[in-house]
């Protein structure tokens, strides 16, 4: 028996609550970014499996998306990590509970 | 494309994401992180996408875990190990999941295998590239770039 799309569906759902769940619930501002980069794979999983799965031979504009997809990632890594250094340096802690100066 | 594989590879990508959002010690909540993202590539593989699979090692694997553990080692003085865990986090979480696997489940023509197909070649992807998707590929270098400046930028130290 070969996995049906539904199957990818599912693993790529729990790969997205995964994320969630680290941008959500971690106080460190690392994992809030590792958080949203696996939220962005799993939105590109789902990209190519409906690619996959559609009618075949299909243009090819889910593997262009998720090619898309993880450039724009990796810019947002990069500058989310600068961001990172820069919050360190400046309030000598990455825990985004005590970066509250900007609070009312 | 079997199911075993699947299994396999599901379970492996999914244990390293939990341990990555869930184990205190930083550097192996990273390490877990490029698994993950390595087990997401052998998904790439199996759907057929190769080059996407490549570039998700490379950019992934390659730059983006480096990125972080070094962003780890510059700033670990006071932060060695991450205490705080919200548990309204997790909930809210595991209710998005609900949602998405009732919706998944509640959608019917889901259950279609794959059919047999030509792979995509290189070529193909860099044709469209150079064609439909010329003014998204120009932008995503001004993108690159403008990260590439801003990062600088931000952690450039001030003088005076």
């Amino acid at each position: 028996m070969n996995p049906t799309l539904q199957l990818f569906l599912i693993v790529s759902a729990a790969l997205f609550c995964i994320g969630l769940l680290a941008a959500l619930s971690r106080r460190h501002a690392i994992f809030i970014l590792i958080g949203i980069e696996m939220m962005l794979a799993a939105a590109g999983l789902n990209f190519i499996a409906f690619w996959r799965f559609g009618p075949q031979p299909a243009p090819p504009t889910g593997v262009m998306v998720a090619i898309f997809a993880i450039a724009i990632a990796a810019a947002e890594a990069t500058v989310g990590l600068a961001l990172v250094l820069v919050v360190y340096r400046h309030f000598r802690t990455t825990n985004v509970d005590q970066v509250d100066q900007l609070k009312g | 494309m079997n199911s075993a594989a699947f299994s396999i590879i599901a379970v492996l990508t999914l244990a390293a994401a939990l341990a990555a959002a869930t184990l205190p010690k930083l550097v192996h909540a990273a390490l877990s992180f490029a698994l993950a993202f390595l087990g997401v590539a052998a998904f790439y593989f199996l759907l057929g996408a190769e080059f996407v699979g490549l570039i998700q090692v490379f950019v992934y694997v390659g730059a983006v875990a480096v990125l972080i553990v070094f962003t780890i080692l510059l700033t670990r003085r006071d932060a060695e190990k991450d205490r705080g865990f919200n548990w309204s986090g997790a909930l809210i979480a595991l209710a998005v999941f609900a949602g998405l696997i009732w919706a998944i489940c509640k959608t019917t023509d889901l259950s279609v295998a794959v059919t047999p197909t030509r792979a995509l070649t290189v070529r193909q992807i860099g044709e469209a590239l150079m064609t439909d998707y010329v003014w998204p590929l120009q932008c995503v270098g001004v993108l690159l770039t403008a990260a590439l400046i801003g990062a600088l930028v931000l952690v450039m130290e001030e003088r005076r």
